[in-house]
């Protein structure tokens, strides 16, 4: 038993089968803790009032954005040096989920905004550097959808994730830039409110309750990409028959 | 090497100069699209003055972007890819030639056309100086950029929708700093920072950009 | 403890739909990921062992 053996598909199956109560149920508890913190604990905001309770789900989703993308690039760039097949299939498993969190911290922030700046969108440089990593998100898994080679199609997304991760700072840098060149146009963002202890605490919560989602489900994408791909081997058909 | 580049961009340049529809085509979608904007929001020279920088700046990636999708897509048909790829000489080079043969054939003709569009537009003889600068620091990157993403979807149904869709948000940086820059000198603040900005992020696309095509032209070869 | 009653909790002190818009639509999409997701394991899981059925078929008529 080595690291290697874990990163045989076959192996990787199992264990990932075994993995995912876990972090499903952990997600779960830590998701309840967190909104009981965000709504019972945190007390009322004396500048925002009861609407900066959205910070407890923008925030968290918000850095899953980003850090999904980082993942994704960081197995893509281990996939294409080291040539293993596993790491690909994480990337893929991880795409959707990534897209789903840099939606949601759209929306909500798009809610937050609303009372709080008089407007649902401003162009302002987080949200639009967000609304790009959208757009990346988009295109990269509209490429694997359109590439049916499954050698090719790992490693063309893999680079397309890779020169999207070098260009991301590089877009938040500009749209940076570009928002205090357009002072009048667009409203000063408020920081965000002095961070009480127990805002903080709420947030880190719902933020390990999304990783831990986040892994329970791009294992579960995972373990399908597996068995689709490894359909003609002998131990799928074996889990196949005991399973039936 | 360098005559391995140089036979790459000559032999993109003579096949660019047997067929200049494609090459007409690219020049008049810039003008249309920009001529598009005037008809859309008002005739009001203030505001076409105003809003001119940006509306150039993004007809520009879009006639690049239309151009990009044959990068390689023609070599590709008749095989002739296929053994530029497979022989000694660097996938590295030959990504490189054709971007710069890319950008020479669609690119250059850009600049000349703009600054008539620039007229339209109300711009005054400073901003359309600058906005020939900007143009010319930042139509090399569309080239380069836009190469890996034709490496990507060689060969992919679709490949030319889905090559806006993957390359558009790599552009983002140029098209601020580009039209940032004219901006920036018709609001007297200058123009300087803007095209060095645009002038490094040239630089790193350089750098960068032709390893990455290349390394996507011989996975979509495989 | 913040809240009165009830309706107090869904009020949100006047920002009920900002709060309970941005939590809704995070619980739709952790919701529609995760049905989606079972849904196409389902959906592999149903090809595949059909798929295997018609190969041991096929190796039946052989012999």
């Amino acid at each position: 038993m080595n690291l290697y053996t874990f990163a045989s598909p076959a192996h990787f199956y199992t264990l990932a089968g075994r993995l995912i109560p876990w972090f499903a149920w952990g997600a779960g508890l830590f998701t309840l803790w967190g909104l009981y913190i965000g709504f019972f604990q945190a007390p009322t905001d004396f500048q925002q009032g009861e609407a900066y309770r959205i910070i407890f789900i923008h925030v968290p989703a918000a850095w899953m954005s980003m850090f999904i993308y980082l993942v994704m690039a960081f197995w893509g760039a281990i996939g294409l040096a080291f040539n293993t097949r596993l790491s690909f299939m994480m990337a893929r498993a991880l795409a959707p989920t990534g897209a789903m969190f840099t939606f949601i911290a759209l929306w909500s922030g798009a809610f937050w905004g609303k009372p709080m700046w008089g407007a649902w969108w401003v162009w302002d440089a987080r949200l639009t550097s967000e609304l790009i990593l959208l757009f990346l998100y988009v295109g990269i898994i509209a490429l694997w959808a359109a590439i049916d080679d499954i050698r090719r199609g790992d490693r063309a997304g893999s680079l397309l994730t890779l020169i999207g991760a070098i260009n991301v700072p590089i877009i938040y840098f500009s749209v940076k830039w570009w928002n205090t060149l357009h002072q009048g146009s667009s409203i000063n963002l408020m920081k965000a409110p002095s961070m009480a202890k127990t805002m903080l605490l709420g947030m880190l919560v719902l933020a390990i309750a999304a990783w831990l989602y986040t892994i329970a489900v791009a294992l579960v994408r995972v373990r399908r990409i597996i068995l689709e791909r490894e359909r003609q081997s002998e131990w799928v058909k074996a889990i196949l028959a005991k399973e039936s | 090497m360098h005559r391995f580049l140089l036979a790459v961009l000559r032999r993109d340049l003579t096949l660019a100069a047997r067929r200049r529809g494609d090459w007409l085509i690219a020049q008049f979608f810039f003008v249309m699209v920009a001529s598009l904007f005037p008809l859309g929001v008002g005739p009001e020279p203030a505001m076409l003055a105003r809003i001119g920088p940006g509306v150039l700046w993004v007809a520009a990636t879009l006639a690049s972007l239309l151009s990009l999708a044959r990068l390689f897509s023609d070599d590709h048909h008749d095989g002739s890819l296929e053994h530029m790829v497979l022989s000694p000489e660097p996938t590295v080079l030959l990504v490189l030639g054709k971007s710069l043969a890319h950008w020479l054939i669609y690119g250059i003709p850009l600049l000349l056309v703009a600054p008539i569009l620039g007229i339209q537009f109300n711009l005054s003889w400073e901003a359309i100086r600058v906005l020939e600068v900007s143009l010319l620091l930042g139509t090399p990157i569309l080239s380069l950029l836009g190469g890996v993403g034709a490496a990507l979807t060689l060969g992919l149904r679709g490949g030319g929708v889905l090559l806006t869709l993957l390359i558009l948000p790599l552009y983002v940086p140029a098209l601020i700093f580009g039209a940032g820059a004219v901006d920036g000198v018709m609001a007297g603040t200058g123009a300087e920072a803007q095209l060095s900005l645009l002038g490094a992020f040239l630089v790193l696309s350089l750098m960068i950009a032709p390893w990455i095509a290349a390394a996507a032209l011989r996975v979509s070869l495989e | 403890m913040n809240w009165a009653s009830w309706s107090d909790f869904w009020n949100m002190g006047g920002y009920g739909l900002y709060v309970w818009g941005s939590y809704g639509v995070t619980a739709a999409g952790v919701l529609i990921e995760v049905i989606l997701l079972k849904r196409a394991a389902a959906e592999t899981h149903r090809d595949l062992k059909r798929m295997q059925q018609w190969t041991a078929s096929l190796q039946g008529e052989e012999s």
